[in-house]
Order: C-alpha cells, then structure tokens, then sequence
C-alpha cells in the first residue's frame, strides 16, 4: 500500500445556516434561536404537526442566488422541493423537505468552483450543486452521544434555513480541504448571507475513501477547525484497517471531537424514498431577477484584492492577508480612508500594524475584532506618535493589548508620562543594538567597568528615556560578562 | 390485469427497519397481505395508457412562486409546543437514546 495523497479521495457537504434570516425557511417562527428556552421558537409548521402546510422565505431563494452567483453555479430556471424519508428523532415529520437532483428534480444550481491557494500553486475545487433544505432539531445528549440514557430535543433549531455546497470528489488532503472552507467561509461572509461567527452556523459532513476502496461518511464536524483532525483521524483508521487486511465498511461514522465512531449502517440512496413535496408549489427563476441579485451582489474577495492593490498600492500579499477576514479589511479600509494625509507609505504601515500586531493579538487571545474596544482611529494615532517620535516602535508594539482595550496611544502617553518599559526581551533588544553600535565604549569597559554608564545612558537615549534604569543595568552586565568583556 | 403480488417478507423487514419499528412473525404476515393489497389496487393505474400523458409532479397546474416575506411572526409557548408529548424534561421533549447498546 502507498501512502501518497493522491490515494485519499475526500468529498466535502458543507451545510451553511442562512443566518441573516430572520425567519426560518418554511414558516415565520424567528430564526434568532440561540440564546432562547428550548422549543420556544416553535408553531405547528417546524414542529411537523399534521395538517400544517410550509410557505417558503422569498429572501431564501434570493440570498441562494446570490451564494450560486458567488460561486459560478449555473441556476437551475425550476425546480422543486423533495421529501427525503428517515425517521430520527430530529425530524419531527419523519422527511426533511430538501431539494433532489433526480428524479426529474434539480438542485437549486449545478456545477461551479472554488479557486483555493495550496503551497502557492491555484487548483480549482469543482462543485457539484448547492441546494436548500431545512435544518433539523438540535439534539442534547446527557454526557456524550454514547453514553447518555435519552436524547432530550429543542426544535427552535428545526426549519431554520440550509445552504448545502457539495463538492465534487476531488480534494485529496485534509489540508486542501481546510482550504477550500477557508475560501469558501469567505465567499459567504462577502455575500452578506451568513457571518459564520455564530455557534452551530456551519456543519460539514465528509466522505472520505481510500482509492479502491468503499466510503465512509463522516458526520457532526461542527467547526472548520475541526474539520482537518476529524479528516487526518479517518484517513489514518481507514488506512489502518486496509492494512490489517479489512475491508472498509460502507457506513456513516459520527465525528466527536476526538475519534469517528458507527453511527449506523450507510442508508442506501433508495432508502430515502425521495418524492416531490406537495404541500410546496414549484419555483421559477426569472433571468431577470437573478440579474437584479447579480447588480447588488457586494464585492467579492477576489475582486477586492484587486481593487485594495491599485487603491492603496498594496503587495498581492498583503491584499490577500487583508481580505481573509471580511471585517479586517472593511476595518483597514474604514482606518486608511479617515485620515486624509495618508498616502502609500501609511497605507503599508497602517496594514502593518493591523496584520501583524492587531490581528496577532486578536489571535493569542482568541477574539474577534468587533469584540474589542478598538477603533480605526487607533492606528491612525499611534502611526502619527511614532512618526513624531513620541514614542518608538518597539514601545508601542508592548501598547498593542492596552489599545486593545481602548486607550489610545496618545492618552497613554499623556496619563502615563513617558512609558516606562519593563520588558525585558526588549531592554535586551536595544543593548545588543547598543553594543553592535559601540564598540569603543565596549573596549573602555574592558579597562573600566564605569563606562557601563555609557551604555546605559545610550540605551535610555534609544528608548526616550522609557527603559527602566535597574532593569537595563542588570541585563548589559549579563551581556558584558557573556562576552567576557567584564566579570 | 395485472398480476395479484404480495410483499415479500424481505421487503416487509427492510422497510420496518426504516421506520424503526419492531414487529412480531404475525405482524410482518399479516402487513405483508394488507400492504400487498394496497399496492395491487394501485396497480390498476398500470392498465391505463398514459403514452400521451405528460408526467405531473404537482396535482396544481401553472402555481408556482408561493413566497412569504422575511418578517418573524408569532411562535407556540414553550407550554403550548409541548403539550401533547407524552415525555419531556426541562422544556425539551425527551425521546430514547440514539445509539443501540
């Protein structure tokens, strides 16, 4: 048996809450579930109750257009929702009501593509169809699925509005498929359709095979993050048992967080039992109307690396750092367009500190940037400090987490007096340099320990007066002694 | 006319199986006949030519495009939705574990 990638065949299903809803997709009950008591989001339509008939959320079809339009699908001109069969205690009326490309059926659109960067080489990830289905209820496990003597279920979560992106089998990595949710998670935040920063907003199932062997589907992958363990795990326990001279069970395998275990055996396609839904009227799709979807569709994230390189002069790096969150580019831009003085130098600078030391900080802390009291304005005064020498780069790099909490540079400044820092990886920082610079005092200090003195007041020179004294004292003489220029 | 079939008892377990339910030898005889013959009375639509007919998935012809606007309506209390469920636990109704032992 080989080990090569190209041995792994992955197909993703990526199931994407309508989130900016604010009706579910068959009836008008709130879809803003989350914080509230269970089964309070209910009517008879979500709860499957007999006689209940759906009527479906025009702004789905529209925010479905805009998704297909997004990702180059073609839109299929009619379709019609399906009953999909199975009972499970999620789906009160023992079908979901999703759409079904066979069976005279279309899904909404077919095809498409995702363009995704692997070891900076594009590969396009061919889409199969995206479709509209309704999500069901939210089931809570006493404990873990496995061990918990009943489920308890809150249909607040059922009816609410599914977007599924199928992709064609053509991933071959876990890597190339945290990739392609990369892009994808962006491609839906610039539509407006769904932010994704909600808990629950995003499920993934994955079929994953080994090359001449059967598929298992992997279910309940709830995160992005998880979606690259969850993919290594099966990859590595297909090919463990392949190994072992096993035959790869066709089955459906529930991911929990740290293993795959059988849910249940693969039902069959036919099992579903999938027949037109007749309590929903088909739909038809103007051209006309996805061409009025078409001229407000917001800018996409291709576009706007494009357009962030001729407007502000930046690297094709640096504009593709940029737009992999929608809301650090819309806040680079809103910063950058404040201050009319800026020209391609703060544009760089002001992309700087955003990338590398805000969004490095929102990172270590785990947070988003509209969790923070930061402001554009932020950066904008602290740029100006340093360019007026109020304050020196390095200093304020060790300001970054009081900015974060709202102070601007400039009040620090002025409550504070002049920064004393204490850091010590920085104090080090400025005596190399101190050292590097002078090595006549450095000569002097073999002779005469006094003229450490020099050193000192350089380094405090270096640093306006803010490095701590003791602290710098301490951490040239460690220098000194390491060089064995005194003892 | 055609032929009179019953449900094999393969079909019959398949199918109970899909819909989670248990049943007893004289069960599965006795469904096997009643759903047999529920589909054998279908079957009479097998005697009608239907080379000239279109193929209709939906009974109403020309509907099409039955929206609502996105605006939240009124839901069920939490009282209301739950009701008529015989099993409940802290506002959620409470079904059997999912996984078998």
């Amino acid at each position: 048996m080989s080990d090569t990638p190209q041995d792994v065949i992955i197909g993703l299903e990526v199931h994407i809450q309508l989130a900016n809803l604010k009706t579910k997709l068959f009836c008008s009950c709130s879809s803003d579930y989350r914080s509230a008591e269970p089964n309070t989001h209910v009517c008879p339509i979500c709860l499957g109750l007999p006689g209940s008939l759906p009527v479906i959320n025009k702004k789905s079809i529209e925010f479905a257009t805009r998704l297909a339009l997004a990702l180059n699908c073609k839109i299929n001109p009619k379709f019609w929702f399906f009953r999909k069969n199975y009972f499970y205690v999620d789906l009160p009326k023992g079908y979901q009501i999703s759409q079904y490309n066979k069976a005279g059926g279309k899904a909404f659109a077919d095809g498409g593509k995702v363009t995704i960067k692997i070891n900076s080489s594009k590969k396009e990830i061919l889409l199969n169809r995206i479709h509209l289905e309704e999500d069901p209820a939210r089931l809570v496990h006493k404990g873990s699925i496995r061990t918990s003597p009943y489920t308890l279920v809150d249909y607040n979560r059922s009816g609410i509005t599914l977007i599924e992106t199928v992709t064609e089998p053509v991933l071959s990595s876990p890597a190339e498929a945290r990739e392609f949710l990369n892009q994808l998670k962006l491609i839906v935040q610039y539509t407006g359709i769904s932010d994704l920063s909600l808990e629950g907003t995003l499920r993934v199932d994955a079929n994953i095979s080994i090359k001449g062997h059967p598929r298992a589907e992997v279910k309940n992958i709830t995160s992005f993050k998880e979606v690259e363990s969850a993919l290594i795990y099966e990859i590595t326990r297909q090919k463990h048992e392949i190994k072992k001279g096993k035959e790869i069970m066709q089955e459906t395998r529930h991911w929990d967080g740290r293993v795959t275990i059988p849910l249940r055996t693969k039902e069959f396609e036919k099992d579903y039992r999938y027949f037109p839904e007749q309590d929903l009227v088909p739909i038809v799709i103007k051209k006309e109307f996805i061409d009025e979807i078409k001229d407000y569709l917001p800018e996409m994230p291709n576009e706007r690396v494009l357009r962030l390189q001729k407007q502000y002069m930046l690297s094709e790096f640096d504009a593709e750092n940029l737009i992999l969150d929608k809301y650090i580019a819309d806040f680079y831009e809103n910063g950058v367009n404040k201050d009319p003085t800026f020209g391609p130098d703060e544009y760089k600078l002001y992309c700087n500190w955003l990338m590398n030391n805000i969004v490095g900080w929102l990172n270590e802390n785990n947070k988003k940037i509209d969790e923070t009291k930061l402001k554009p304005s932020h950066i904008i005064d602290l740029i100006s400090n340093i360019k007026k020498g109020n304050i020196t780069t390095k200093i304020a790099k060790t300001l970054i987490g009081d900015m974060m909490k709202g102070n601007s540079i400039s009040k620090m400044i002025k409550d504070k007096g002049k920064k004393r820092i204490s850091e010590e990886t920085i104090i080090e920082e400025y005596s190399r340099e101190v050292i590097d610079e002078n090595p006549r005092i450095i000569e002097d200090c073999r002779k005469n320990p006094k003229a450490i003195e020099a050193l000192i007041g350089r380094v405090m020179g270096k640093t306006k007066g803010q490095a701590d004294p003791k602290i710098t004292r301490k951490i040239m003489i460690i220098l000194l002694r390491n060089m064995r220029i005194i003892d | 006319m055609s032929k009179k079939e019953e449900l094999s008892k393969e079909t019959i377990e398949h199918i109970s199986k899909l819909a989670l339910l248990d049943l007893t030898e004289e069960e599965k005889e006795k469904l096997s006949k009643q759903l047999g013959d529920i589909l054998n009375y279908f079957k009479k639509l097998d005697d009608l030519d239907t080379t000239n007919v279109k193929p209709t998935t939906h009974p109403i012809d020309g509907l099409k495009n039955v929206f609502r606007e996105d605006i939240p309506g009124e839901s069920l209390s939490n009282e209301e939705a739950t009701k008529n469920a015989q099993h409940k636990k802290d506002g959620y109704f409470k079904a059997p574990r999912i996984l078998k032992e």
